[in-house]
């Protein structure tokens, strides 16, 4: 991913306004996997490497070609999961973060919890969900525990952050509680929570893959981590790599469209989405 | 006798006071003493400065007028409103910060407290009208607050401050941030403002300059804990301008000021 064009947020962020230098940081990143892509192709046909050892990059696309059918099907059951894991996350992060910031009391019980679901590995947590719940919902639970936590804790963060002086203005001017939250809180807390968004999404398609690998020996599943799996038993190579090549993709798409999100809601008034120039 | 009660529960209304503090001390819980014990009388319709040093506790004087904390002792009385009850209440408050919801708005950031207090939307947008052009920002509505100069985003803060009628102004250090010109420039706005509208003014400050030049009495402090050390009444012709900044008697003023000041602040602390 970070061989990549960076999204057009940081783009924006880092580079002056001249428009020669963005051309440049574009163009640098898609030469570089130009070459690459054609040095791997040179190697695998100069040396005769079989596809089952190392597919030439024209092989993984055609099979991307001739597979589509399988892949594409397998790419939608891969993302459904994560848009469920990562919808779970999100509601529940805020929720719960708002929680927590009506009632200290529930913090303190419940916020080490939340430590420790995210700091065991999901890897060990999946063979156990997958016992206990059926398949579908066990691949939603994993993608929403490694995304969920993101976004409470910086939710949590944000709404602490609240400037004192407003929150004393609308202390003077008897502001009710769900007025504070509403007109205060959360949009004080937005750039914070946006931020946990965009870490949550590229975390829920790890959960997902995560827990359809795990999956992967029970025989039911069908998303691209599973046809990775799969394809691995039969030796398809170019499959695998077909199906990496798409978990890839969707990977930056969700980056990238929660990126373009964020900066659209924050474009007008916050530091992180304003251009140097300001 | 810790509290805060209403003006009118503790003296005769008719006496006219805005707000009086009595025996009023502030420790916080590191037992630091910030203030007191002070007494302070501010009549309806003044313009009154406390000066002192930094961390003296003028601050904490206005927070406490203000109910934005409670007195540890003695008593903080505010009349009650005078004017429209359902505009809020009768404080307007303004910030050494401009302290505005960068997310939204100038109009928003004005209409703030009258949303807070459920004003119907017709009456709100005439009243933040009328706020925005008494500080000269009429133009400006649209704007967002990091779209515009440090003076012009504290001319918003006093909008707002202004926009719910408020019987009471107090202001904390508002244009210790800004530059001279600008700050010139606002003090004589400031004062054309409190002409035509005879609010009571409550004005903290660290300038000797600055609260010779606008208040009808600067209220001398000592630094911790903050107390009343010396008054002087300014009694000088109105309307104030540029001519009174750079008169022998706005200079003398200054003189006396300054040295009790300095001897407020040069005390052993006690």
């Amino acid at each position: 991913m970070s061989a990549l064009p960076a999204p057009p947020l940081s783009a924006a962020q880092a580079a002056p306004p001249d428009v020669g230098h963005r051309i440049v940081r574009i163009l640098l990143p898609l030469m570089v996997l130009v070459a690459g892509i054609a040095i791997w192709e040179l190697v695998v046909r100069l040396n005769h490497i079989p596809p089952y050892v190392l597919p030439a990059p024209s092989a993984v696309f055609t099979t991307l070609v001739d597979d589509w059918g399988v892949l594409s099907r397998s790419l939608l059951v891969t993302l459904l999961t994560t848009l469920e894991g990562f919808c779970a996350a999100a509601f529940g992060g805020i929720a719960l973060a708002l929680l927590f910031n009506q009632s200290k009391w529930l913090e303190y019980s419940l916020f080490p919890y939340a430590v420790i679901l995210q700091v065991t590995p999901i890897i060990a947590i999946a063979p156990l969900l997958l016992i206990y719940l059926p398949q579908q919902t066990a691949v939603v639970v994993c993608a929403w525990i490694v995304g969920f936590f993101p976004v409470l804790s910086n939710t949590t963060l944000g709404l602490n952050s609240v400037d004192r002086n407003l929150a004393g203005l609308f202390q003077l001017y008897g502001a009710s509680r769900l007025q504070t939250l509403l007109l205060l809180k959360l949009p004080a807390a937005l750039p914070f929570i946006l931020g946990g968004l965009r870490i949550a999404g590229g975390l829920s398609l790890i959960g997902a893959v995560v827990a359809e690998i795990a999956a992967g020996s029970a025989g039911a599943g069908s998303g691209l981590a599973y046809r990775i799996a799969e394809s691995g038993y039969r030796l398809n190579i170019p499959r695998m790599f077909a199906a990496l090549l798409l978990l890839s993709a969707a990977g930056i798409v969700i980056y990238g469209l929660l990126a373009l999100t964020s900066h659209l809601a924050l474009r007008r008034w916050h530091e992180s989405a304003l251009g140097k120039e300001n | 006798m810790a509290g805060s009660i209403a003006l009118s529960e503790i003296g005769d209304p008719t006496a006219g006071l805005a707000a009086s503090l009595r025996g009023v001390t502030k420790t916080y819980d590191n037992g630091v003493t910030a203030l007191g014990p002070i007494d302070l009388d501010v009549p309806r319709g003044e313009f009154v400065s406390l000066l002192g040093p930094s961390g003296c506790g003028k601050s904490t004087a206005l927070k406490l007028i203000a109910g934005l904390a409670a007195p540890t002792s003695g008593s903080v009385g505010v009349a009650s409103r005078t004017g429209d009850k359902r505009a809020g209440p009768s404080i307007g408050f303004v910030f050494q910060e401009p302290t505005l919801m960068p997310w939204t708005s100038v109009r928003e950031n004005v209409r703030l407290p009258l949303r807070l207090t459920h004003m119907p939307t017709g009456e709100a947008n005439t009243r933040v009208g009328a706020a925005l052009t008494q500080v000269g920002l009429a133009e400006f509505a649209d704007a967002f607050p990091r779209e515009l100069s440090g003076g012009m985003k504290m001319r918003v803060s006093l909008a707002r401050a202004l926009v719910t009628d408020p019987d009471i102004l107090l202001l904390d250090e508002p244009f210790a941030a800004l530059d001279e010109i600008t700050r010139f420039r606002l003090n004589n706005d400031l004062l054309s403002l409190w002409r035509d509208l005879r609010k009571t003014v409550i004005f903290v400050t660290h300038s000797v300059f600055e609260s010779v030049y606008l208040s009808q009495r600067v209220i001398v402090m000592t630094p911790r804990p903050g107390r009343l050390s010396a008054e002087f009444r300014i009694d000088a012709p109105e309307p104030r301008t540029e001519d009174f900044r750079t008169s022998a008697d706005y200079a003398g003023y200054c003189r006396m000021v300054s040295k009790a000041l300095g001897s407020a602040s040069g005390q052993p602390q006690s």
